[in-house]
């Protein structure tokens, strides 16, 4: 039976400083501090690797030295569990661990609303005239990109190489419905005549179907094997394929639907006919076709358009939802996604026009087209581009995307809880909670451990290796009804 | 925020979707064009005056 699909999203945000000179590693260190130094304490992220050792509650407590913060650059962890860091010169937040694609949902657009706020911040410190402006894009359309990933949590005995075979069909064809859109291709040789408007931001950028590299020769399938929890029981699937997403539906969507199909593979109820041929060439070709009518090359001789291998893949999630039930996604959630699934591509197959409210390619190229038209743009006008990254621009008055008419399916008065409070559902709960209540005496924290400052030396470490454990149900109250972290250490069991 | 239309819909059975709820492509034309024509008036106020000079300053380190 497949095991909960404990899930997250990390984005890596574009970044531009106008009117001041400034780097991007710097604009994204100031903007993370300006945010921190109005919200709340800086709390270092933990590097220190982890062995496991639990109780029956998931908790042991163990004596440490001080970890070494291995990087100058800033790592926060945030009272909603969340980690606010740069990578790679750009900033980045990763969600707290999250039960369910809705919630991954929430704390995404929490995400979101905490680079809105760092951008207000960050721009205040700096000179009159000057600004921080961030993007939630994957591309500066001149060949850099940068990722939106998802995380899903796997079972360890499920065989590798059925996860490969059986999620490639899904990960080259998903697009049609999840994609961000792009104006033009950022391949070498092909010119926005050839390229007009894509379906992808990202598939670009992918140059073999499966490996463990991130930013060269990226994979279809990242093999990026760092559990986080218990790697004997325990894999993370570290997605990189995907698009930042401005529609909360396609967010929704892009995991939910991935998490029934790895549910799927876990309890094998996919099978390898969907196969293709040559994922490499069909993601691109599926990504470069928005008529959604061309076909690729399945492995056993046939050919389908990236629309009939959603149909399929849905149609299988219909009947593992009837056979299995989707109880690893969470019942509720799992059949509202399926039937915005069936939504999505129903209205795909009629008209794409008619999802412009919920597909975030469709929403852009509406947009794209209509100014195109009206004031006779050619496909490499620069304005067209201008278009599409303001799409994606997190300036309030200036985001398209908040202009367009998407669905919005969260409230946003829970978006802002969710940018201080974590989720009760995972160990997030845990990690938030605790540098909520004690932000002087929690020295470090990382996904699967804290490090709890009592008092006297040594410090002490709480290893979290079950992603499900240290949820509100379980720990709440200890929290509550500890004054110090000794007290709740020494509840735990220590 | 603001412009964002609030949608929370109950998720509908799979025998409860249906191809003919949606309205006959001619009937809407007019105001889907209408609608489109207010969002390319309100885009051309708030794109970026030199979109030009935007798009060449926007470049980004390669991430992951």
């Amino acid at each position: 039976m497949a095991i909960p699909k404990v899930c997250g999203i990390e984005t890596e945000y574009g970044i531009l400083v106008r009117g001041a000179d400034g780097n991007p590693v710097t604009a994204s260190s100031l903007l993370i501090n300006a945010y921190l130094a109005e919200r709340q304490r800086k709390i270092g992220w933990d590097f220190h690797d982890e062995h496991p050792g639990t109780d029956a509650r998931g908790f042991s407590v163990d004596d440490l030295l001080a970890p070494e913060v291995e990087t100058h650059l800033v790592n926060a962890v945030l009272t909603n569990g969340a980690r606010y860091y740069v990578d790679h010169a750009h900033p980045e937040i990763s969600t707290p661990e999250c039960l369910t694609a809705r919630e991954a949902l929430l704390f995404d657009r929490a995400a979101e609303e905490i680079v809105r706020a760092s951008m207000r911040a960050a721009t205040a410190m700096l000179p009159d005239g000057a600004e921080i402006l961030c993007h939630k894009n994957n591309s500066d359309g001149k060949g850099n990109s940068y990722g939106c990933h998802e995380n899903y949590l796997v079972a360890r005995e499920v065989p590798f190489g059925r996860i490969v075979h059986q999620i490639t069909p899904h990960f080259v064809t998903r697009q049609i419905a999840v994609g961000a859109g792009k104006v033009g291709c950022e391949l070498p040789g092909v010119t926005a005549n050839d390229v007009p408007f894509q379906l992808s931001q990202r598939a670009d950028f992918f140059e073999e179907e499966v490996g463990l590299e991130t930013t060269l020769k990226r994979p279809i399938v990242n093999t990026r094997d760092e559990p986080h929890c218990d790697p004997n029981k325990y894999r993370r699937l570290h997605v990189i394929v995907g698009d930042a997403n401005m529609s909360e539906t396609a967010t929704l969507l892009k995991v939910g639907a991935t998490a029934i199909v790895l549910a799927m593979i876990e309890d094998d109820a996919v099978g390898d006919d969907l196969a293709l041929a040559n994922p490499v060439a069909a993601i691109r070709q599926v990504s470069h076709d928005p008529s959604l009518r061309r076909t690729v090359l399945l492995r056993n001789g046939q050919r389908a358009t990236a629309l009939e291998i959603q149909w399929q893949l849905l149609e299988r999630a219909q009947k593992y939802e009837r056979t299995h039930g989707l109880s690893a996604v969470g019942d509720e959630v799992g059949h509202e996604v399926l039937a915005l699934w069936h939504d999505v591509l129903t209205g795909l197959e009629r008209d794409p026009s008619s999802v412009a409210h919920q597909v975030d390619w469709v929403a852009k190229r509406r947009v794209v087209e209509g100014f195109a038209a009206r004031h006779g743009a050619a496909p490499d006008d620069a304005r067209l581009k201008a278009l599409d990254l303001q799409y994606h621009d997190l300036r309030a008055d200036r985001c398209l995307a908040l202009k367009v008419g998407l669905d919005t399916l969260v409230d946003p008065a829970d978006v802002e809880v969710a940018t201080t409070t974590p989720p009760s559902t995972t160990r997030a709960y845990f990690r938030g909670r605790c540098l909520a209540k004690w932000p002087d005496d929690v020295v470090a924290a990382n996904w699967d451990s804290m490090v709890f400052d009592v008092g006297r030396d040594p410090l002490r470490r709480v290893p979290m290796m079950e992603p499900l454990r240290g949820t509100a149900e379980s720990v709440q109250r200890l929290i509550d009804e500890s004054n110090t972290p000794a007290e709740l250490l020494a509840k735990l069991g220590a | 925020m603001a412009e964002r239309t609030q949608k929370q819909k109950p998720a509908p059975s799979r025998t409860e979707e249906s191809v003919e709820a949606a309205p006959p492509v001619t009937e809407s034309g007019d105001k889907l064009k209408a609608e489109l024509d207010d969002l390319l008036d309100e885009i051309d106020e708030v794109l970026e005056t030199n979109a030009e000079d935007f798009v060449k300053s926007y470049v980004q380190k390669g991430g992951q």
